[in-house]
């Protein structure tokens, strides 16, 4: 079953073109990588696949819903419902503490509820640092505590734009164990990443190049995509 | 289901409260901008309801505000008792001065005496400022500084006083000077003792010259008293004083829409003052806001949220404002009237409400300007 399909997908601001006729199918369960060199368009996909933006052509079909239809509170819907966001910075609300950061995700959604904000904070290592403040953590714990709110809903796809891209190779080992260990769990896995070390994890690599796909790695050391 | 309302009730609650309590040193510059609009607003109001009575004391302690006098045959007590019945039924009668008048010298020299109650007098003319002490025994007088200068006695002095007995005889009586009254009127003038002293001296009639009467009333409520007891009471005539009561109405009204545009103008400011704060906080925040609709924020929530944490400052800082509006109203009042002033309950109420709706559309333009980010700059890194 296809989780994503972008079907000749441009994006352009202006006069530049940051995307051109893009056309890529995810898999449930895959663990996708998207490499380029910095101005390649990789953001520009990841806000496109995450619903943070509309492509300027082209269709995207996630989950079988085309998001070209959707509008700004439909993209938010779909956001909340079905992604779960790590950026390259940490991004967490600075004056709300690591476990309520995730209670914010559930909040969106659903309902907070603290015993599995807490149990998703144990999975990333972090449940001795439930009650700091973003500030009172290192970048590395930050990250994770993304990641803790990134997978509380269960999302459908987790989208990783250079999670490990600010951390120091110990915690960007972290990191990427634990996004290998997301993938192990059968979620489907977008990351988009500078270093070779870590696409070499992913099933497939996609390679950006001024906006276009310039080649598509299947990578056989790693495991073969789910095919339910 | 209500445990899933509450919870997320709770969440909020948190969200809310942690955003101004862990963001202080931010929150502090909003709330002190509607601590102060507050406390002008609630100072404002209380001097605003509480000028009237401040005015109204110290108007009547101007002195009578009706006047009666005999018309024809002559005036009693009975006759004033009778009139007192038509006076406003609304207002404390502060006082009723009798007077009787008669004429007297002292070393060749011609004056006004008059026979009163001085008790009375305190009451209806407390503004009569008196060096030494009213009369408080027989055979002493009080008398105006004029008087005092003319006859260059003091206070103490013992003065000789002779006039026409009733009987046509001539009567003479040293009498002892308890103190000397300035009131910067005619009553500089005259030569008070008790009505029963002058009584002794030209013979007891029953009759009064003059009764001042102060009410706290209206000058119409006065004028309608004064038109009833024409009508009802034959002995007597009555003559509001219209000169205080209409002067004391000029600028009471004066004062109080004075006030009330001082208030209109610190409100508007406020408002800028607020709104200004708020946008510097709402563009403060747009990363923070951004992150909060990528991870699934509608613009609904970032509303809501920011409409609690307004609501909450709006509360808090009209909080501050009634206390402080209080001892500002208070210094305002000792200053001015050199009297306390009485908190007003209703002001809790009023000010609060006033601090929040005022607090809230203040922020209405800047918050929905927040609820419009892009939440694509968060993946941008902007
Ligand atoms: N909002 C925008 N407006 C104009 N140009 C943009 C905007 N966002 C990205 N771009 C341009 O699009 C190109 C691709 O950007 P991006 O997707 O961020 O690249 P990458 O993430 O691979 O470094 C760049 O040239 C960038 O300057
Ligand atoms: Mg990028």
């Amino acid at each position: 079953m296809n989780v994503l399909e972008l079907k000749n997908i441009s994006k352009i601001y202006g006069s530049l073109k940051a995307l051109s006729e893009i056309d890529l199918v995810v898999k449930k369960g895959e663990w996708l990588a998207i490499m380029g060199p910095s101005g390649s368009g990789k953001t520009t996909m990841m806000n496109i696949i995450g619903c943070l933006d509309k492509p300027s052509s082209g269709s995207v079909i996630l989950d079988g819903k085309d998001i070209a239809k959707e509008n700004a509170a439909g993209l938010t819907a779909i956001r909340r419902d079905k992604i779960g966001l790590i950026f390259q910075q940490f991004h967490l609300v600075n004056y709300l503490t690591a476990l309520e950061n995730v209670m914010v995700a559930q909040y969106y959604h659903s309902m907070p509820d603290e015993a599995e904000a807490l149990q998703a904070l144990e999975k990333v290592g972090l449940k001795d640092r439930a009650k700091h403040l973003p500030a009172q953590l290192s970048g590395g714990e930050q990250q994770r505590v993304c990641i803790a709110r990134a997978l509380i809903n269960s999302p459908m796809l987790i989208l990783a734009d250079e999670p490990t891209g600010n951390l120091d190779e110990a915690n960007e080992g972290i990191v990427m164990d634990l996004l290998q260990g997301l993938h192990d769990d059968g979620s489907t896995v977008i990351v988009v990443t500078h270093d070779p070390e870590v696409a070499e994890k992913a099933q497939r690599t996609v390679i950006l190049e001024h906006g276009r796909i310039a080649r598509i790695i299947e990578n056989s050391s790693a495991e073969k995509a789910d095919e339910t | 289901m209500e445990g899933k309302k509450f919870k997320k009730y709770k969440m909020y609650l948190k969200m809310v409260t942690s955003s101004l309590l862990r963001r202080r040193s931010r929150m502090i510059v909003a709330l002190l901008a509607i601590i102060i609009g507050a406390t002008i607003l609630s100072g404002m109001i209380t001097v605003y309801y509480d000028i009237p009575r401040q005015m109204g004391s110290e108007m009547r302690s101007y002195g009578a505000n009706l006047v009666l006098i005999p018309s024809g045959e002559g005036m009693t007590a009975d006759d004033v008792n009778e009139a007192k019945k038509y006076f406003p039924t609304s207002g404390e009668v502060v006082g009723i001065a009798a007077y009787r008048y008669s004429t007297g010298k002292i070393n060749e020299q011609p004056f006004m005496v008059a026979g009163t109650e001085f008790d009375a007098v305190k009451k209806v003319s407390p503004f009569w400022h008196v060096t030494g002490s009213y009369p408080s025994a027989s055979g002493e007088i009080l008398i105006g500084q004029d008087v005092a200068e003319l006859l260059h006695v003091l206070t103490g002095d013992i003065v000789t006083l002779y006039g026409n007995a009733g009987d046509s005889s001539i009567y003479s009586a040293d009498l002892r000077i308890s103190g000397i009254v300035k009131t910067g009127g005619t009553e500089e003038g005259f030569i008070y003792m008790t009505l029963s002293d002058l009584e002794g001296l030209i013979g007891g009639t029953g009759k009064i010259d003059a009764a001042e009467c102060s009410i706290v009333a209206t000058a119409s409520e006065i004028d309608t008293a004064a038109a009833e007891i024409a009508a009802r009471v034959p002995a007597v005539s009555a003559y509001p004083v219209k000169k205080v009561t209409s002067s004391e109405q000029a600028v009471l009204s004066k004062l109080t829409s004075l006030v009330l545009l001082v208030t209109i103008v610190v409100l508007i400011l406020t408002m800028i003052c607020v709104s200004t704060t708020m946008m510097a906080v709402v563009a403060e925040r747009r990363r923070e806001i951004g992150l909060k609709k990528a991870i699934g924020a509608s613009n609904r929530n970032i509303i809501v949220e920011f409409l609690g944490e307004n609501i909450f400052l709006g509360g808090l800082g009209g909080a501050f404002g009634i206390l402080f509006g209080f001892l500002f109203a208070q210094a305002v009042s000792m200053n001015v009237f050199s009297r306390g002033i009485t908190f007003q309950p209703l002001l809790i109420p009023v000010t609060l409400a006033a601090s929040v709706v005022i607090t809230v559309a203040a922020c209405l333009l800047p918050v929905r300007n927040a609820a419009e980010v892009d939440p694509a700059i968060v993946l941008r890194g902007e």
